[in-house]
């Protein structure tokens, strides 16, 4: 579905991805792990566009995407959840829903049975919500637009435990929907039981890619360990 | 479309969702709304009361209140709504009265517009005048929105200023319809049935073009494209993400915000009888934005009270001394400081997105 080929990205002059490799096959869940300053957001950020990678290859669904603008990527079947909880804060909670929704399977309805807190401040401005809600609603947002593949980056990042065990049990359920997803997490203990795949990242290149069953502590130790 | 069902349609399935406390904006309903109220009754009122007393001048002076609004909603949509800060609206204000201007002359002279490849008279039909005053300020807009909204911030100021520069030295050196001395209407351009050359009809048939330009901004801003409009301004990396490209939906806005100034250009024209460059200057492009920023950037009533404000100080203050801008410098000096939401903010309370 998702193939990412010996990418490499610059910011300005810096270099930041050395060869990136990271494959997402359908109903796929795959976690992207690694350290901080590894890689892993640029990684992101150079599948949607937003900096773009200038060698190697990105395929979409046989499509080639590396060159494409961020709407166009978007629209080829990608939804992002960016990052830090990024809503519309000026926007209700509906219109951030509603505005970028692309018809399919996912509808107000079936974003609201999965979080009901959403269905309930509807009608409130986003940035009046709670971390944990606008990382809700961010994750609806993507939904919104039918993605066939959602990118989580962090989703559960700097959230309350309780929130964090909800948005857990959300993603688990997308997967048993068979919703293809790229995962960005630090935390093993809930990504290893539901991941398909592990790739892990060492200073901007793909450096161990396999099933959560094969991370053993040696690989750990080397390359998340703090 | 199944995806535009209403959140609320499945509002019995939660008991609290009734129980939610009410958006904090419904607290400033009443103020708010008395203050538009007041705000256009006012406008409405006056100029009838100065009319029966024979004042025809401040009669006039409330059709150049409301023309000058009616310019400052069209630029207000694009810099209050669209984040896009255009220095050259001007353009569109001068392109619409030059239509009114050069259709009324060819009209009295009897002579077409032009011959080839078709020939197209002139009219004194307004509402001829006014649906091309706003198609061509559309198609200027398109042109130059096409091109300007490549870029953004400063470089976006100085491009659509440079487009308005180009215009006004083109009208400044064309001497068929004037060049800098401006051509004349001689006679006021007319309507079917109703009376144009009336002071008072005048200024009821500029009314209702502010009130008509401000519910279209209304509707505009709360259908779907005007939340996406929004998303625009406060971040178009993230909406790109979402699969829609930020560039057609400024380039809408931008096109519907210069076709409103255009109609408001072609409505002064017919007001002063007159169009000269000075209507295409980048002078009056200041004024405007700062009509719009003394009104409250991005509120539906802002440009309102910015024309209000402005004109005022500059009849009244303008009569005692020449030097009434220092005073305008003043207020906005104030406003900038301790009223950020501009006039209305301080009158009618915050918006809900601000």
């Amino acid at each position: 579905m998702l193939k990412v080929a010996d990418i490499e990205t610059f910011y300005g002059p810096s270099q930041a991805l050395f060869g990136v490799n990271l494959e997402v096959n359908a109903g796929e869940m795959v976690a992207l792990m690694g350290r901080n300053g590894m890689g892993k957001t640029t990684t992101i950020r150079s599948i949607f566009g937003l900096t773009q990678a200038t060698r190697g290859t990105i395929e979409f669904e046989s499509q080639e995407i590396r060159r494409l603008p961020a709407y166009r990527i978007a629209k080829a079947g990608l939804g992002l959840v960016p990052e830090g909880r990024r809503c519309f804060p000026n926007l209700s909670v509906r219109e951030n829903l509603l505005v970028t929704a692309r018809p399919g399977e996912w509808t107000l309805e079936k974003v609201a049975t999965l979080f009901p807190r959403l269905e309930e401040r509807r009608a409130q401005m986003a940035k009046t919500l709670s971390g944990g809600e606008q990382q809700m609603l961010a994750i609806g947002r993507a939904l919104m637009t039918n993605p066939r593949l959602l990118v989580l980056d962090e989703a559960t990042e700097g959230l309350a435990p309780v929130i964090r065990q909800e948005i857990w049990r959300a993603i688990r359920l997308l997967k048993e929907q068979g919703q293809a997803t790229l995962l960005v997490d630090k935390s093993l203990s809930e990504i290893l039981p539901i991941a398909d795949r592990c790739t892990i990242l060492e200073k901007g290149s793909t450096v161990w890619d396999g099933k959560p069953a094969a991370l053993d502590s040696a690989v750990r130790d080397r390359y998340l360990g703090v | 479309m199944t995806n535009n069902t209403s959140l609320s349609n499945s509002a019995s399935r939660g008991t609290t969702v009734d129980a939610a406390p009410a958006p904090k904006a419904d607290r400033h309903f009443d103020r708010k709304g008395l203050v538009q109220m007041t705000l256009l009754g006012l406008l409405l009122l006056l100029p009838v009361v100065a009319y029966f007393s024979g004042q025809i001048y401040y009669v006039n002076l409330a059709s150049r209140i409301t023309i000058i609004a009616m310019a400052a909603v069209g630029l207000n949509l694009a810099i209050g709504y669209g984040g896009m800060v255009s220095f050259g609206h001007a353009a569109y204000f001068g392109l619409g009265g030059y239509v009114a201007g050069i259709s009324a002359y060819h009209a009295f002279d009897l002579t077409p517009f032009m011959t080839w490849p078709f020939s197209v008279p002139g009219s004194d039909n307004l509402l001829v005048i006014w649906l091309a005053a706003m198609l061509l300020c559309g198609l200027l807009a398109l042109a130059i929105g096409a091109i300007s909204l490549r870029t953004t911030g400063v470089y976006f100021i100085m491009i659509t200023l440079a487009f308005a520069q180009m215009i006004y030295y083109f009208a400044n050196s064309w001497p068929t319809y004037g060049g800098e001395d401006g051509l004349p209407i001689y006679i006021r351009n007319t309507l079917p049935v109703v009376d144009s050359s009336d002071a008072l009809t005048y200024f009821l048939i500029c009314f209702t073009g502010l009130i008509l330009a401000m519910a279209i901004t209304s509707r505009l801003m709360k259908s779907r494209f005007g939340a996406a409009l929004t998303m625009a301004r406060l971040n178009d990396v993230r909406l790109a993400t979402a699969g829609i490209s930020p560039y057609p939906i400024r380039l809408v806005a931008f096109v519907i915000s210069a076709a409103i100034t255009g109609l408001a250009g072609a409505l002064y024209a017919d007001l002063n009888g007159f169009v000269s460059p000075t209507m295409l200057s980048w002078h009056f492009s200041g004024e405007l934005m700062v009509i719009v920023i003394l009104g409250g950037v991005g509120r539906l009533y802002g440009p309102l009270a910015g024309a209000v404000l402005f004109v005022m100080m500059e009849t009244f203050l303008g009569g005692v001394t020449q030097y009434w801008q220092l005073f305008l410098g003043l207020v906005l000096l104030g406003v900038v400081l301790f009223a950020k939401h501009g006039v209305m903010g301080w009158l009618a309370g915050r918006e809900r997105n601000e």
